[in-house]
This record gives structure tokens, C-alpha cells and sequence, in this order.
């Protein structure tokens, strides 16, 4: 009775668990029970019960609903589906005027206004594209062909590689300076070198449509939301569940809406890139300290200037971090986007990856990578580019950048027309190197790949078996043990001792949508994946992190390595573990460990680092040694912080396991990847998004309430 | 008499949902314990005063007394709950949204504890900035913004970032700024708080330096007595939320009104901050040789009339003789009936 007293949690938590384990024990596996593989199996299968609601047949194996909840949402993505397509084709026709065969016809008008979109969108990464890379679409869509071919001159080439290379060069110069515009020069050249600069630009348009739009638009619903609480309450949690919601799965619904191809992505895009605009700039908002709005008010602001003159300047570079998170998200989604048909490097590495040339597929990853920490580093140099003001500057330093642009463009030009005599015989290598018809390094690649599997088979091999039979299948197995109310029970009830009645509601709702969906093993199955990867990353962070965080500069070090791993495109991990492991479930888990360790590591560092000087130099005083004071001081107040970084690699771990599917496993992703090819998949895809969106903010809630109890008891904020 | 400046009749601010309601029911009669049960927080309670042209009413009080929401209200950063502001005549609550910021493009000028400068724009930036705000072209703002510039000593560091400078020379931005548009009315809430003693006591001499040149009708507010003692015409003294004594410092510190503000009173030292006139006797009998000014501080005069046998003759500026202070009178003074029982 006293230790019950004393450690009232700890009983609560142990009663928690007995009744965990007692109702595992209790429920036996149904004797029907199997696992699923594959939807096909499953419509053969006789012993089906179903029913019927809202007129859509939902057929399941029927369980005891201890054992397994019947599928009572089994509607939902088939009803989504039915929707879309009759909002796409039925609802609401008018009239419109068709170009071609001089007649009205009829259209939905849903169907018009996503094809005027589709159109819009062409339109300005055509546009893009010709000027990087040269075409006639933009200048035949205002006049015809009749005029090009009376006004052959109009036939403009693209821009020559090399006043790309460096323009970019230059601006990196402007917004950070010599270091960053090396970085920049040299990666253009390569990329240019190696053939691979046509997909590059085409990438690379693609995001200078996608990012200015999702930035004007995140930066509207964001002061929008500042402005109003009921715009923000709204927005809330479509924003968490976007935030947590496999960029993958939005594919889905993209297609059915808007088709195949870079105008599809681009406006996708630009719904998973709006979200953290949305919330940066709300927070940059913020942040503004109430007197400086006061003082602008004071100075007779009226509203819009507020905003615009006061507020905006102000949170200048929380808006711009919002900018770099926009271009990041773009790029991933750029790559991701090839699976819905937007050409570029992604689609170059989802062919590659297709055949399994693993060489090919190094040298887009490496493309890839390589763009993505340059547009990473330049986005974050603007942000952190502080205004630099010069009073009486003449003409020729107010316009030194763009001079030097003027020449470059001169220069480039020149070079390129040279180049048509130097090159006659070939192609020009000064203007534009053809995609493959650069350097290619693939066959060293595929040749090194050839030797290390050839060197190290066996104890790949082995390693592998060993992974997959003793640790993979019966933590697998144990997940599939499980009955559905054992789960619930535990999981709502964590929420209860953690977060209190309101959390235990939250999670409850969440876990039980998920139950309640088709796909509770599939779910399970991704839950056993992402806990392993979790487990495993947290160990391996909280272990590097904490040695890295005894020396200053190691810590550093760290910090910018995981920057820069962070900036890739979580498909672009998928490479390596590809060579090394080929198609298993060990591939897909060493990659989301090697992703989800990214946010263990980072968070552990940061945790430790915000633990207040003061209480160093107070526990040094004391005579603590270095050990304890990593175990008394160190840990228990960087603790909370480094709860976030386990949230954080949840939601890294989840995505990868999602990505995974690409090389096979059977979860969630499995099944997103199939509706990407099913005619119908769009609501099966948009309802696995939220199941998969769901486990993770299931976690997110319990640790959030967990990390704000406890900095409350620490009195940190 | 000339017509207040600023005048209040019985404003009152409270925060919480239902404030407005509470505030009718209870006739006027706010006690803050009763409102806080009912999850409304009193920030001012009754407030009424006026402020005459070219006055310097300093609010003083602890954190959370409302002083600084007693500002807001006059300055509608905040609306008041109940009660009535005049500015110069005008009725301020019934304004709309187009005069109010007409008033404050042309009347006001505010200046903040924590500078509120922009960070993106210049000192000289910052300082046009509400003049560009009023839609005066670039040149004539900055040429009118240079000269705030000088008058409050930055020349030289017109092209710095906030970030540049050290606090008091921020607050010298946020003053330059607050009188760019030439305002009638002068707010400051707190303006050298954030700042080091020796600079605060710095810009306070050159505050008064600027106050005398350009006689705006101002209300300030600060937590620091002596700081209130040095600069006010009148003070007021806040608690919870009620003006508890609106007098001149003199008075204050000689007949406190209630107990709370003869605790601040008691540590003053009365020879700096009382004249001659406050303490002066109406009699003229017996006069000694020796004259003293009627405006002259006691600690400056002291000395000279402790040596003195018979009470000392006290003139105005016209050197006419208008009564006299005895030497024991500055003993009693400077010494007597502070801490009774020590």
C-alpha cells in the first residue's frame, strides 16, 4: 500500500500492461485468421461476410470483434471514389466553347475548372522550360504556327548551360558569398558533365513554378490565420494531417483530379508545400513583439500597411525559412512526382531504379542530392542575409550583380556560337550536353555493386536470413498476435495516464478510424516496421548524438551533417540499400533507419545544448565529474527536447516504411502504391494517406502531452 | 485655464469574456476581487484626470498596476471598457477607424519600453517611418527625419541597423521617431527601463533637455519613483488599477494620501526633491540678510541657511520678497517625521 502510495504512475502503468498481456492471452488467433497478401486472393476467398451502406457493398472476413473490428468505415474510400468521379463527370455540366471543332459542348464543370488549372500550370513550366532549355509551345500558344514559320527568328534556343551554371553561381555569391558560389558553379558543371542536365532544368522548373506559388499562397492562409482565429481553427488540423501525411499518398487523388504528367504534380505539390508555409509564417507572425505592432499602429499604420510594412518585414526570416522549407518540399515532391509522370531527374532515377541499374540510378541520386543541398543552402542564406543598406551607392554598384549577369549572358552566348564550329561534327558541348551523352560513371557503379555482392555475398546473406527469421518475423508475428482490443486498450490508455481524458479521446478516435478501416493488419505491419526502425535510430542518435555533444566542433559537425542528409529526398536513400541489399524488407529498414536516425541525432544535440549555462557551471561548482553530469543534469532537462526528436523520427520512420513499398513489403504502402495504378484508387489512396497519417499523429499526441507535462514539472518553455 | 489636453471621466478597462456586462451591473462600483472570481481581470478602475497643454503627468506604479494599460486606453491601442476619453475635445472612443488613425498620424507620437524599432529599416528609416506611413514623399521624410536625427544626437549613425546600436541609442531612434510627425501629444510608456542606470539618468537629463525645448503635453509612465520625482509636473500613483494620489510631487511626498503611497514617499530624500516654496512660511517678520529663490531645490540652499540664525527671506523671479523659512523648518524637514519609530 505505501509503494502504491509512493509511485502511484508506476502501478497505473504496470495495471495498464497486465491488462494488456491478459487480454492478449485471452484472445485466441480465430482458426480462420490469416494475413492477407494480396486483394486478388482475397476476392476469390468464399468465406466472406459483407454488408451494405450508402449503397457500396463492403465485403471482410468476419472475426470476433475482439479479435479483429469488422471494417465498418469499409465504405469510406469506395464512397470517396464514387464521389470524385461523379463530382469529375456528372455534376453540374455547362457549356463551353471548344477551339477546335468551332461547337459548344457539355462538361462538368468540375472537370472544366481542373482542366483550365492543368492548362495553367502547362502553360508556366512550359514556359519555364523553354527558356532553360529552349521550345516554341509558349510563343506558338500566343500566335500560331503560321507565324513561326514566317518569323523563323522567334525560334529561340534555350539558355546555353553555362550562363545557368553561372547565374547561379552569382546569385550564391550575392546571397552568402565565395563558398556557397563554388558550390554552386561546381555543381552545375557536374551535373551539366555528366549528362544530366536536361532532367536537372526540367526538376528545376518544376519548382520555380511550384515554390512561388505555394509560398503566395501558404503566405495568404497564413496571415489569414493570423488574423482570424476561426480561419485557424479550421486549418488546424488539416494541417497536422498534412504535415504527417505520406507524400506519397496524395499522389493518389492528383491523378483522378488532374491526370498524369508535371501539371498533375505541380498542383499537388503545391498542396503538400502550403502547409508549412502556412505555419511558418504564422509563427513568424507571432513572434512579432506586440510593441512593435503597437508602434506601428502608433504611427498611424493602417491595417494593410501593418501588415505589410510592419508585420511581414519583421518576421522577415521566419517567412523566409518557410521559403526554404517550400523549395525543399517542392524538390522531394518533384522526385516523388515522377510516379504520377513529371519528368526530370526523379523519373530518371524511377526508371534506373525499375531495371535496377543501380549505376544510372547513383548518378540521378547524386544529381539530386547534390540540387537539393544547393537550393537548401541558398534558401537559407537569403533567409539569413540580414538587409544591407548603403546609402549614396553610384549606378554601377547599385547594378554591380546585375551587370555582372549582362556580361555573363554575353559571354555565354559567344561561347555557345563558338562551340557550334568547335563541335561540329557532334553535339554542341558548350551549349547544351545531351542527356547520356555526358561522362557516365553508371558502369563503374554497376561494376563496384557487381564486386561488393560478389565479394560479400555470404555475409550479406547472412546478416540478412539472420535479420529477417530471428528478429523481423517474430517481432512481425508478435505485432499480428495482437487482437484489435488488447491494441486499443493499450494505446488509449497510455493516452489517459499521459495526457488525461482529452488525450485518451484523441487517440482513441484516431486508433479506432484505423480499426475501423480495411487495413488493421496492414497497419499493424507498418507499425512493426516503424517501431523497429525507431527503436534502432533512436539508439543509434541519442548514442552518436550524446558522444558528439562532449566536443564542441564534433557537435557541429554533426549538426551539418545531418542538414545536409535532411535536404535529400527521402527516395533517394532507397539507392544505396538497394546495392548493398537488393529487394527486402532489410533494404527498406536499413533505409529508414539511416533516414529516421537524421532527427534522433539532431534533437538529442539540441536538447543537450539547451540545457541553461548556468546550471553547468552550478553542477560543476558542485563537483559533479563529466558522467554525472550527463546522467543528473544533462538528460533529465534536455529529456523533453529529445521526446520531439522520437516524434520526429516516428514521422521520418513512417515515410520511409511508406516509400518502402517501392522495393515490396506488405503495409500500408503496399497498397498506396497499387492505387497509384488502380483506376479506382484514388479514395483507397487518400484513406491509406490518413490511416498512415493517423499512427503518426497517435504518437504525436501522446508525446506532446507527455513533453509539455514535463516542462511544466521542469518550469522550461 | 486652458482646455485639457487630455481628459478622462471614469475609464475603465477590464479583460474577460463578459466584461462589458459585469462592468453595467456593478454600477460603477468595481471591486477586483469579486470581478477576478468571475474570470474578468481589472486593469483600470475609475480613472479620471485631465492633462493641461504642455503638462507632464507621470503614472506611476508597480508591474500589473495598469499603468500601462491606462495608456493604451488614451492612446486606443486597447478599448476602454467603460468611461470617456477627450482628446483635445474630441470624444476618442467614438472615433472611427479612419479619424483614430488620422489623430494618431497628426497628435500622437509613442515611444515603448522595449525601443520597438523595425528591424529592416535604418535608424533614419526607422524614424520616416511614420512619416512615409502618412504618404510624405521619400526625400522629404528622410530630409525631415535627418533632422530628428540630429536633434536627438545620432548624426553620424543615420545609416545603422537597430541592430547596431546600443540600447540608449535605440531609444534615442524610438523618441526621434515618435516626434517625427511633430505630435501634440507625447506618450511614453516606460522609455528607460530597459536601459543601464547611467544612461538612464543620461537620457532622462536629456529628455527634460527636449521636454523644455518642445513643451508637448505628455504622459509618462514608469515603475521608478525617482524617476517620476525628477521629471513630473504631477504624478499619479496606481494600484490594482485606481489612480490612489494625482497630485505634484511636493504634495506627494509631503501629505501622502494613503498608506500605500507614503511607502514610497518614506526612502525619498526631501532635500532633492522639495523646493524651497513648498516648505516656505507665510510670515515676514524678522527677516535675516540672506535671500533665497522660491523655485531653488532645498539641498542646493540648504547649506546656506543652516548657518543662519533668523528665518531666511524667500523671493520670486521679480525679487520680491513673498515669505520666509526658518533654518529648523529645513531640519524638520530633511530629518523629521520620516520613520516614526526609528
Amino acid at each position: 500500500m505505501e509503494l502504491l502510495k509512493k509511485y502511484p504512475k508506476t502501478f497505473q502503468w504496470l495495471f495498464l500492461l497486465i491488462v494488456f498481456f491478459a487480454l492478449c492471452f485471452a484472445i485466441d488467433v480465430p482458426e480462420t485468421y490469416k494475413f492477407i497478401r494480396g486483394q486478388a486472393e482475397f476476392v476469390k476467398d468464399p468465406n466472406q461476410s459483407s454488408y451494405v451502406f450508402l449503397g457500396k457493398e463492403v465485403r471482410y472476413y468476419a472475426f470476433d470483434v475482439f479479435w479483429r473490428l469488422p471494417p465498418l468505415l469499409g465504405w469510406l474510400p469506395i464512397w470517396i471514389n464514387d464521389s470524385l468521379f461523379f463530382l469529375m463527370n456528372d455534376w453540374m455540366p455547362i457549356e463551353v466553347w471548344n477551339e477546335d471543332t468551332q461547337e459548344f459542348k457539355s462538361r462538368p464543370i468540375v472537370l472544366q475548372i481542373s482542366r483550365n488549372l492543368t492548362a495553367f500550370m502547362t502553360f508556366l513550366i512550359e514556359l519555364i522550360r523553354e527558356i532553360l532549355l529552349g521550345g516554341l509551345e509558349t510563343i506558338v500558344a500566343f500566335t500560331s504556327w503560321d507565324w513561326i514559320d514566317k518569323n523563323p527568328w522567334a525560334e529561340l534556343p534555350g539558355l546555353p548551360w553555362t550562363i545557368v551554371a553561372a547565374g547561379a553561381a552569382l546569385l550564391s555569391y550575392k546571397l552568402s558569398g565565395k563558398g556557397l558560389a563554388l558550390f554552386a558553379g561546381l555543381t552545375m558543371v557536374y551535373i551539366s558533365v555528366f549528362g544530366q542536365w536536361k532532367p536537372s532544368m526540367q526538376t528545376l522548373s518544376f519548382i520555380l513554378v511550384a515554390a512561388p506559388l505555394s509560398f503566395i499562397f501558404g503566405l495568404g492562409l497564413g496571415i489569414a490565420a493570423f488574423k482570424s482565429k476561426r480561419v485557424e481553427k479550421a486549418l488546424y488540423p488539416i494541417l497536422l494531417v498534412m504535415q504527417t501525411m505520406p507524400q506519397y499518398a496524395v499522389l493518389v487523388p492528383a491523378l483522378v483530379l488532374f491526370g498524369v504528367g508535371d501539371h498533375a504534380a505541380v498542383i499537388i505539390t503545391m498542396v503538400v508545400a502550403i502547409p508549412p508555409m502556412i505555419l511558418l509564417t504564422l509563427l513568424g507572425l507571432r513572434a512579432v513583439p506586440p510593441e512593435v505592432i503597437e508602434a506601428g499602429r502608433m504611427s498611424g499604420c493602417n491595417n494593410f500597411q501593418l501588415m505589410f510594412k510592419v508585420l511581414i518585414p519583421t518576421a522577415r526570416r521566419d517567412i523566409l525559412i518557410g521559403v526554404n522549407q517550400v523549395i525543399m518540399v517542392c524538390f522531394s515532391m518533384a522526385v516523388i512526382s515522377a510516379f504520377i509522370g513529371a519528368k526530370g531527374l526523379g523519373f530518371n532515377l524511377l526508371l534506373a531504379l525499375n531495371q535496377l541499374n543501380i549505376g544510372l540510378a547513383l548518378e540521378a541520386g547524386l544529381c539530386i542530392s547534390l540540387i537539393a543541398i544547393l537550393l537548401d543552402k541558398m534558401s537559407l542564406a537569403w533567409a539569413n542575409k540580414q538587409t544591407d543598406y548603403f546609402g549614396n551607392l553610384n549606378f554601377y554598384q547599385r547594378n554591380k550583380n546585375l551587370l555582372f549577369f549582362g556580361a555573363i549572358f554575353v559571354i555565354g552566348i559567344v561561347l555557345a556560337y563558338i562551340g557550334t564550329y568547335l563541335f561540329k561534327d557532334t553535339f554542341n558541348y558548350l551549349f547544351e550536353i545531351p542527356h547520356n551523352k555526358g561522362i557516365s560513371t553508371a558502369d563503374f557503379w554497376n561494376k563496384g555493386v557487381d564486386w561488393i555482392f560478389d565479394t560479400f555475398f555470404i555475409y550479406i546473406k547472412a546478416f540478412n536470413t539472420w535479420l529477417i527469421q530471428d528478429v523481423l518475423q517474430p517481432m512481425r508475428a508478435l505485432y499480428l498476435r495482437m487482437p484489435a482490443i488488447a491494441t486499443i486498450v493499450l494505446v488509449v490508455g497510455a493516452g489517459y495516464l499521459i495526457g488525461g481524458l482529452r488525450s485518451a479521446l484523441v487517440v482513441c478516435a484516431l486508433t479506432l478510424f484505423i480499426a475501423f478501416s480495411p487495413w488493421w493488419d496492414r497497419a499493424l505491419v507498418t507499425a512493426y516496421m516503424a517501431t523497429f526502425g525507431v527503436i534502432v535510430s533512436c539508439i543509434i542518435g541519442f548514442t552518436v548524438g550524446t558522444l558528439c555533444f562532449q566536443n564542441k566542433h564534433s557537435a557541429n559537425f554533426m549538426l551539418g551533417v545531418c542538414d545536409i542528409f535532411q535536404t535529400f529526398p527521402s527516395f533517394v536513400y532507397l539507392i544505396p540499400v538497394m546495392m548493398l541489399f537488393g529487394i527486402t524488407d532489410t533494404s527498406v529498414l536499413i533505409a529508414v533507419i539511416v533516414y529516421a536516425t537524421i532527427p534522433a541525432t539532431r534533437y538529442t544535440i539540441e536538447g543537450l545544448r539547451s540545457v541553461p549555462a548556468g546550471l553547468h557551471d552550478a553542477a560543476t561548482m558542485s563537483g559533479v565529474n563529466k558522467f554525472q553530469r550527463l546522467t543528473k543534469i544533462e538528460f533529465p532537462l534536455a529529456f523533453p527536447h529529445m521526446m520531439l526528436g522520437i516524434n520526429q523520427t516516428i514521422v521520418f520512420a513512417l515515410f520511409m516504411v511508406i516509400i518502402g513499398a517501392f522495393i515490396g513489403t506488405e503495409d500500408l504502402g503496399q497498397y498506396i502504391l497499387k492505387a497509384l495504378s488502380d483506376k479506382k484508387g484514388a479514395g483507397i489512396g487518400l484513406t491509406l494517406g490518413i490511416c498512415v497519417a493517423f499512427i503518426a499523429l497517435i504518437f504525436d499526441n501522446l508525446i506532446r502531452a507527455y513533453v509539455q507535462k514535463r516542462k511544466k514539472h521542469l518550469g522550461i518553455d | 485655464m486652458s482646455k485639457p489636453v487630455i481628459k478622462c471621466e471614469n475609464v475603465y478597462k477590464i479583460f474577460g469574456a463578459n466584461a462589458e456586462k459585469m462592468l453595467q451591473d456593478s454600477n460603477g462600483n468595481v471591486d477586483a476581487k469579486t470581478f477576478q472570481e468571475n474570470g474578468c481581470i481589472v486593469g483600470v478602475n475609475n480613472a479620471s484626470f485631465e492633462v493641461s497643454k504642455g503638462e507632464m503627468l507621470v503614472v506611476m506604479g508597480l508591474s500589473g498596476s495598469g499603468k500601462s494599460t491606462l495608456l493604451r486606453c488614451i492612446s486606443r491601442l486597447t478599448d476602454a471598457t467603460g468611461g470617456k476619453i477627450f482628446i483635445e475635445g474630441q470624444d476618442l472612443l467614438q472615433l472611427n477607424n479612419r479619424d483614430l488613425i488620422d489623430l494618431r498620424r497628426n497628435k500622437m507620437g509613442m515611444v515603448f519600453q522595449s525601443f520597438a524599432l523595425l528591424p529592416h529599416k535604418t535608424v533614419v528609416e526607422n524614424i520616416a517611418f511614420p512619416l512615409q506611413i502618412k504618404g510624405i514623399k521619400t526625400e522629404d521624410s528622410i530630409s525631415k527625419a535627418m533632422d530628428m536625427v540630429k536633434l536627438v544626437g545620432l548624426d553620424g549613425r543615420e545609416n545603422y541597423f537597430p541592430r547596431e546600436l546600443s540600447g540608449g541609442q535605440q531609444q534615442r531612434v524610438g523618441i526621434a521617431r515618435s516626434l517625427a510627425v511633430e505630435p501634440d501629444i507625447w506618450f511614453l510608456d516606460e522609455p528607460f527601463s530597459a536601459l543601464d542606470p547611467l544612461i538612464r539618468k543620461e537620457m532622462q537629463d536629456e529628455f527634460l533637455r527636449l521636454q523644455d525645448k518642445l513643451q508637448k503635453t505628455i504622459m509618462f509612465i514608469t515603475h521608478d519613483f525617482d524617476e517620476a520625482l525628477k521629471l513630473a509636473d504631477r504624478i499619479a500613483i496606481m494600484k490594482d488599477g485606481i489612480i490612489e494620489q494625482l497630485d505634484t510631487p511636493a504634495n506627494i511626498v509631503l501629505n501622502p494620501a494613503t498608506e500605500y503611497v507614503r511607502k514610497f514617499t518614506e526612502e525619498v530624500p526631501r532635500e532633492k526633491v522639495l523646493l524651497i516654496k513648498d516648505v516656505m512660511e507665510v510670515s515676514k517678520d524678522n527677516l535675516g540678510d540672506l535671500k533665497v529663490s522660491k523655485d531653488e531645490i532645498i539641498e542646493n540652499v540648504a547649506e546656506k541657511i543652516l548657518t543662519q540664525e533668523k528665518p531666511v527671506a524667500v523671493v520670486d523671479e521679480n525679487n520680491e520678497v513673498i515669505g520666509s523659512i526658518n533654518p529648523t523648518k529645513i531640519i524638520n524637514t530633511v530629518f523629521g517625521g520620516r520613520k516614526n519609530n526609528n
